[in-house]
């Protein structure tokens, strides 16, 4: 009874984020619409985006391998199974037991690995240019997420995603400098995983300065739309692991009742929204910097995780 | 010492107004060549006629003259062997009418991309040759190139661009253009003055007032016609309220292609309200046809004059901001500062015009030199920064944002009362030329009328051919991504130089 219980509440954390994640991306793109006073698409649109596009027939390049055509499957595979393990409004999820948080860093790796060689396939020189801009990022990111991930997990005791939730609940927590810049510094992360502006622009369309759009350009019909489901997904994924880690309040716990359950839901709600308020207004007030200036600040990631880490070991109060 | 006086021996044709214009032999035109060698005459324009190649020279002094090389045989002495910035000018004479630059370093076609029904239109036709387009090497360990455009991820115009890169840094770039060539030329030969002056309006819709004074200000300097005064101060305005529409167009675009779209959609606000100011004043956004040869097409009511009032107290009360969220965004500055930079002696070589020039150093507006009516009655200054970076050529704009503003209202103020327009009647076959200053440069009309009242021959040169180039040049040693950037900073034109 219990594990199908276990089944059913793992099931709606997956059929939540794939509902949910269209709507943050529309809620982002409608709140910058209003910072720059433009009245914006409806909050729905990428959801139509996505209709349309899987009516669409696919346009493939005569040069284009199987590889090209597996890819957006295995990409969006990999990416919600790594969205369904961050709890959002109730933890102790079923997948927790199997796979932990560097399981999670592992399947976004190995979509962006697929996504890069796609962009490769089909030999166009964008493709190329997105993906080795794309890797040039992914070597700075990856390690500073791996940092992030040891830091709070050397606090936490764990590295599994429910029981770091749990105890960042908890009242021994505290207030510590190592969570402080492990925060600042998974932010980084989350907006260079993301595309994000500073370090890429989701909304240009000037093909030489892109580097997550290049290396998707020769993708089409339904093949896009599960590239770009992926991504509303991956940016769902990093806002709900940002709140699940620094922000767990209300995170319902496994044995609740469902008058918490409901509170869990309302306050993940109310969560993934400040945190894509919060998105937009950083997108808006900030320009696009340099290609060969992102190492710098992925490095400026790096640094301050290495430093939560290491604080730790001067003592156990940082 | 004139230009004339310098090229020695030669036989000045009458009808030529308001400059000379001097046939010159091998020996004249040679001389004319080492003068731009030397760098103490700009090349202003080279273009073709029935048996001759027509170029207009800039002296050092800002004397204007046209040199006309008499080709019968379908050979002129190639300028671009010792000045390249005659290079494209000379490919498109080669294009469009057959005849053969000798001792050219550069033989391909220009504009004509293949696609032609015949060869060398506007000369002796034939069939067209398709051989493939070779471009420019570039060789070396780990280099790649990436082909962009002509269609591209955005709408914006065609042009195809041949990047040769080594990872991101760019080490050659090469433009082809001719995508939007609209035969303009063509069609002008033989058309009426009327159809003419719409004709010119339409080879680049941004800058549809300044061709059409351009145009009309050639058409009265060869019938020798002078519009009445308001017709002139209004050709101005109308001049004025396009620049301010393109350059906050401008200033917008730029900040957006760094991603920073809250200044484009600021700049975006002020644009569209000088253009509805405009389409409330001219009956058109552009003020397409609102200047024609003789004068203006419409007159400038008290409505009108209070909506530009209107519209000038905004302007003055927003900008600042927007001029203070530019300079203090420090990740914007980033972008742009050392970005693309010109070189001052590039400028100078090629006689780059507009921001792109006086960003550069090279302190050249048509407005001032030669200067037209009623230009010399208003106050204004012309920006010149040395920098020749993507942050001097916004900086410009900004300037000659201001300076508009404070033209505007000069001209809202002494704007004279009368007519604005005169008739215009062609007595015999005669030859004009006037310059403007487009927001982008110096547009360049030139162009000959029949006594039937028809155009023979009409020549339009945008600033962008002396200016695309540059683009190749500034590109160097940047990366593949600040293309765009630099790109949209420059905003030449690709409709006005297709033709």
């Amino acid at each position: 009874m219990a594990l199908i219980h276990e089944f059913i509440f793992q099931g709606a954390q997956m059929l939540l984020v794939l509902a949910l994640a269209p709507l943050l991306t529309g809620f982002v793109r409608k709140v910058k619409a209003r910072l720059m006073r433009r009245r914006g698409p409806s909050l729905i649109q990428p959801y139509r985006d996505l209709a349309r596009l899987l009516r669409k027939d696919v346009v493939l390049a005569s040069n284009a391998s199987w590889l090209f055509r597996a890819i957006p499957y295995l990409v969006f595979a990999g990416t919600w199974v790594a969205a369904s393990l961050v709890p959002t409004f109730r933890s102790g999820l079923l997948f927790s037991w199997t796979a932990d948080l560097i399981a999670l860093i592992a399947l976004l790796g190995s979509a962006r690995f697929f996504l890069a060689l796609a962009g490769m396939d089909t030999g166009t020189g964008f493709g190329g240019i997105g993906a080795s801009r794309e890797m040039m990022i992914a070597s700075l990111a990856e390690p500073a997420m791996m940092m992030i991930v040891f830091a709070v997990a050397l606090i936490a005791g764990s590295t599994q995603l429910s029981t770091m939730a749990a105890f960042m609940n908890s009242p021994e927590v505290g207030l510590r400098v190592s969570l402080g810049l492990g925060l600042l510094a998974l932010i980084v992360v989350a907006i260079a995983e993301n595309a994000r502006i500073p370090v890429d622009n989701p909304a240009t369309h000037l093909e030489l300065t892109m580097v997550h759009e290049a290396m998707i350009l020769e993708y089409s019909g339904r093949h896009l739309a599960l590239v770009e489901f992926a991504s509303f997904l991956k940016l769902l994924l990093y806002v709900s692991l940002i709140a699940c880690l620094f922000a767990p309040w209300g995170i319902s716990t496994a044995t609740a009742e469902p008058a918490l359950v409901a509170v869990g839901i309302a306050a993940y709600a109310g969560k993934i929204a400040i945190g894509g308020f919060l998105l937009a207004v950083f997108e808006t007030a900030i320009a696009k910097m340099r290609v060969f200036r992102v190492p710098q600040f992925l490095g400026a990631a790096l640094m301050l995780a290495l430093l939560a880490t290491l604080l730790r070991f001067v003592s156990r109060s940082f | 010492m004139t230009i004339l006086d310098t090229i020695g021996s030669t036989q000045t044709v009458g009808s030529h107004r308001p400059w000379p214009r001097a046939v010159v032999d091998d020996a004249g035109w040679a001389r004319a060549i080492d003068e731009f060698a030397a760098g103490r005459w700009t090349l202003s324009g080279l273009w073709a006629d029935v048996d001759a190649v027509h170029m207009a020279v800039i002296s050092g002094a800002n004397e204007i003259a046209v040199l006309t090389y008499q080709c019968s045989n379908g050979r002129f002495p190639s300028v671009a062997a010792r000045h390249p910035p005659a290079m494209r000018l000379e490919r498109a004479i080669f294009s469009l009418f057959g005849y053969e630059p000798v001792g050219t370093p550069d033989r391909r076609p220009w504009l004509d991309l293949g696609f032609w029904d015949v060869a060398h239109p506007l000369g002796k036709r034939g069939a067209p040759q398709r051989e493939p387009y070779a471009f420019l090497p570039a060789e070396g360990d780990a280099l790649h190139q990436v082909p962009v455009g002509p269609v591209h991820a955005g709408i914006i115009e065609p042009g195809h661009f041949r990047f040769t890169a080594n990872g991101e840094f760019v080490v050659r770039v090469e433009e082809r253009l001719g995508y939007v060539h609209k035969g303009i030329e063509s069609l002008m030969a033989g058309a009426t003055i009327e159809r003419g002056a719409q004709l010119a309006g339409r080879a680049s819709g941004d800058s549809t007032v300044a061709y059409a004074s351009a145009f009309a200000r050639a058409v009265e300097a060869a019938t020798q016609i002078t519009p009445p005064a308001r017709a002139l101060y209004l050709r101005a305005l109308m001049a004025e309220l396009e620049r301010l529409a393109n350059h906050f167009g401008d200033i917008g675009a730029i900040c957006n292609d760094a991603s920073f779209a809250l200044m484009h959609a600021q700049t975006g606000i002020l644009r569209e309200r000088t253009l509805r100011a405009t389409e409330a004043c001219f009956g058109h956004r552009l003020m397409m046809d609102a200047v024609v040869p003789g004068g203006v097409a419409r007159d400038l009511n008290a409505d009108g004059e209070a909506q530009l009032r209107g519209l000038l107290a905004e302007l003055r009360a927003r900008f600042p901001r927007l001029i203070e969220l530019y300079d203090n965004t420090a990740s914007l500055q980033d972008r742009t500062v050392t970005t693309g930079i010109v070189k001052p002696e590039y400028a100078r070589q090629f006689g780059a015009g507009g921001y792109i020039g006086r960003a550069a150093g090279r302190n050249f507006d048509a407005r001032r030199t030669p200067g037209y009516a009623p230009y010399a009655e208003l106050s204004f200054d012309v920006p010149v920064l040395a920098a020749g970076d993507v942050n001097a050529r916004v900086w410009i704009r900004i300037r000659e944002v201001e300076q508009s503003l404070s033209l505007i209202e000069q001209i809202l103020e002494r704007l004279p009362p009368g007519g604005v327009a005169t008739a215009i009647a062609v007595s015999g076959p005669c030859e004009g030329m006037a310059y403007a200053e487009a927001f982008r440069g110096d547009v360049l009309v030139w162009l000959r009328l029949g006594d039937d009242n028809r155009i023979r021959r009409c020549h339009l040169r945008d600033a962008s051919w002396f200016q695309w180039p540059l683009l190749e040049t500034a590109i160097e040693n940047n990366i593949i991504a600040d293309f765009p950037l630099c790109n949209k900073s420059f905003n030449c034109s690709y409709s006005g130089h297709d033709l």
